[in-house]
């Protein structure tokens, strides 16, 4: 069978274009670990997510997946190559990106409205005009009604529904994930994969998303990037032609779903077991 | 497939059957809470009637030892007819003045110094050291410095205060700025905050509760500070009142003042414990229903 006959083409890659939302082109990273040892992160990595596309980083664990996020914020500089973001080199935190975290980054001493408006706030929006924003994201993910409780007093996908809104509410260009609904149940994660296309597709922001697990990444992308084991670098990337607006309830068992994912697995499955066995030998 | 659902009929015969056992647990938790209070009296009155009738018998000396009912008349006695040193109101006022003023000196240098070395990790690495070696110098002692520096006045009693405050808050500072969760700030800095913004609404609420722990312990180091600079030498307070009991053999002296400085740091405790709950009511309570 050929590749091109089916939903996942996979593509070569090549040096980014010069209007991407994000290029990472051939970019090593190397750090000096606390006890003076050299340590690379990442190694000749190209990536390319052009303006309102939805980019899946799939690999084992540790191959510096999160990584890949940290140097568009500009949180990690690369040792060679260069980060462009909207066509800029990174050089400070920009006011286009949001971050959405995977363990849980809200602020507890603040009431889920006080969470939301942060990002106006701090950007100096005035704060009648900031509130009502964040009101109205507040009701655009279902929570009107817990506007004035704690993080503490709700529960896991509603703490990460105050995430998105938080995050979304900046109106960013790029938006970075990272592994943001790995900690859910099944059910909360399938109704918020929902939750974020349907926020996706209404502001055409431009998203990476880092994720371990192969089936959410093909649901959700459109196109994946395979890495190698660590240090990583793409292995290979594929293009995933399944139609939008899609519904993650009934996706996994679409009979194109299930082939696109098998020929990732394949390719992927290897890079896990290279990843465990080295994990094994070193301990980690 | 089949679905099932409950008979609707036996819906009510359980909802009664609920009830009837939630106001027996209602009635069991009242009875174990009227038990604690009545042990912890019933403790009460065992020891100092023991020590009552000991004294009494002379099995424990009342010279050395006192005695609960010549404690409470030394207590009464400074309450109606006043001490050797003027009022009782007054000692009780200057001692918890000096304490106050310490405690809030010492507790604001701490909060300040522990936020500026917990951001900056050049300050944080140079200092240590220095503080180390401040820590470690027996805070007591620096009593009799400042008195020969100061003078016999407040500011002796004020400065001894602030000495021992500080350490204890700057420490816990420190440390929960160091604590602050990492995800948290880059979330903070990826929404739009300065630095500024993010030591004011970052660093500083999530050391709250640390800073707050500290002030708990720190009060009684800075009432500490006050009585023993007043033992030291003072011409008001408490710590001279127990100094003049001591001089003066006057066992029921020493053990009313310790108990009139015991119920003034109680006191105080519960007004800390009070500001604690308002400022941090967004954590979770800890024993009580949630979102009651």
């Amino acid at each position: 069978m050929q590749l091109q006959t089916m939903a996942a083409q996979k593509l070569s890659p090549a040096a980014p274009p010069a209007d991407a939302a994000i290029a990472i082109d051939d970019v090593t990273l190397r750090f000096v670990t606390p006890d003076g040892h050299m340590m690379t992160a990442i190694r000749d990595f190209t990536m390319t997510v052009a303006r309102g596309e939805f980019a899946c980083v799939v690999g084992p664990t540790g191959c510096g997946k999160s990584t890949t996020l940290n140097l568009v914020t500009g949180l990690l500089r690369p040792t060679t190559g260069n980060v462009r973001v909207m066509g800029n080199p990174v050089t400070d935190i920009s006011r286009d990106i949001g971050f959405v975290f995977q363990a849980d980054a809200l602020f507890p001493w603040r009431s889920v409205i006080d969470n939301v408006a942060a990002g106006p706030l701090y950007r100096g929006t005035p704060k009648a005009e900031a509130y009502d924003k964040a009101r109205d994201w507040i009701a655009r993910v279902g929570l009107a009604r817990f506007e004035k409780h704690y993080p503490h007093q709700l529960s896991g996908g509603m703490r990460k529904r105050v995430a998105l809104a938080q995050t979304f509410i900046n109106q960013p260009k790029i938006l970075l994930m990272d592994e943001p609904f790995s900690a859910l149940d099944m059910q909360t994660r399938t109704a918020m994969q929902d939750e974020l296309l349907g926020l996706w597709s209404e502001q055409k922001s431009s998203v990476v998303f880092v994720t371990h697990d192969l089936e959410e990444a093909v649901a959700l992308a459109d196109k994946v990037y395979v890495l190698t084991a660590g240090p990583g670098t793409v292995k290979s990337v594929y293009r995933i032609d399944l139609p939008r607006p899609r519904v993650m309830a009934d996706i996994r068992y679409d009979p194109k779903f299930v082939e696109i994912a098998k020929v990732i697995w394949n390719d992927l499955r290897e890079e896990v077991q290279l990843g465990q066995s080295r994990g094994l030998q070193t301990g980690h | 497939m089949t679905a099932i659902s409950p008979a609707a009929d036996r819906a009510a015969t359980r909802e009664t059957s609920i009830a009837i056992a939630e106001a027996r647990a209602r009635a069991r938790l009242r009875r174990r809470h009227a038990l604690v209070i009545g042990l912890r009296f019933a403790i009460l009155i065992v020891f100092l009637g023991l020590w009552e009738l000991g004294a009494d018998y002379n099995i424990i000396d009342p010279f050395f030892f006192a005695s609960p009912s010549g404690i409470w008349e030394q207590i009464w006695s400074w309450i109606t007819e006043g001490t050797s040193q003027g009022p009782l109101w007054l000692q009780i006022y200057v001692t918890l003045e000096e304490t106050f003023l310490g405690f809030v000196i010492g507790a604001l240098g701490g909060i300040a110094a522990g936020i500026i070395l917990g951001r900056n990790r050049l300050l944080a690495d140079v200092f240590s050291i220095y503080i180390k070696i401040a820590n470690s110098v027996p805070r007591v002692v620096l009593g009799s410095v400042f008195i020969i520096a100061l003078g016999l006045g407040m500011a002796s009693k004020v400065a001894l205060a602030v000495v021992m405050v500080f350490f204890v808050v700057f420490a816990n500072a420190f440390q929960g700025v160091r604590e602050a969760d990492r995800a948290m700030i880059a979330n903070a800095q990826i929404l739009g905050a300065s630095p500024f913004q993010i030591t004011r609404t970052v660093i500083i609420p999530s050391a709250m509760s640390w800073i707050l722990a500290s002030l708990h312990v720190s009060f009684g180091f800075a009432l500490v500070g006050a009585v023993v600079g007043e033992f030291l030498g003072a011409k008001q307070g408490m710590g001279l009142l127990i100094s003049t009991a001591q001089g003066a053999f006057n066992a029921n002296g020493v053990f009313a003042a310790m108990i009139i400085l015991a119920v003034m740091a109680l006191v105080v405790e519960f007004i800390i414990t009070r500001f604690e709950n308002y400022v941090v009511k967004w954590r979770p309570a800890p024993f009580n229903e949630q979102g009651a």
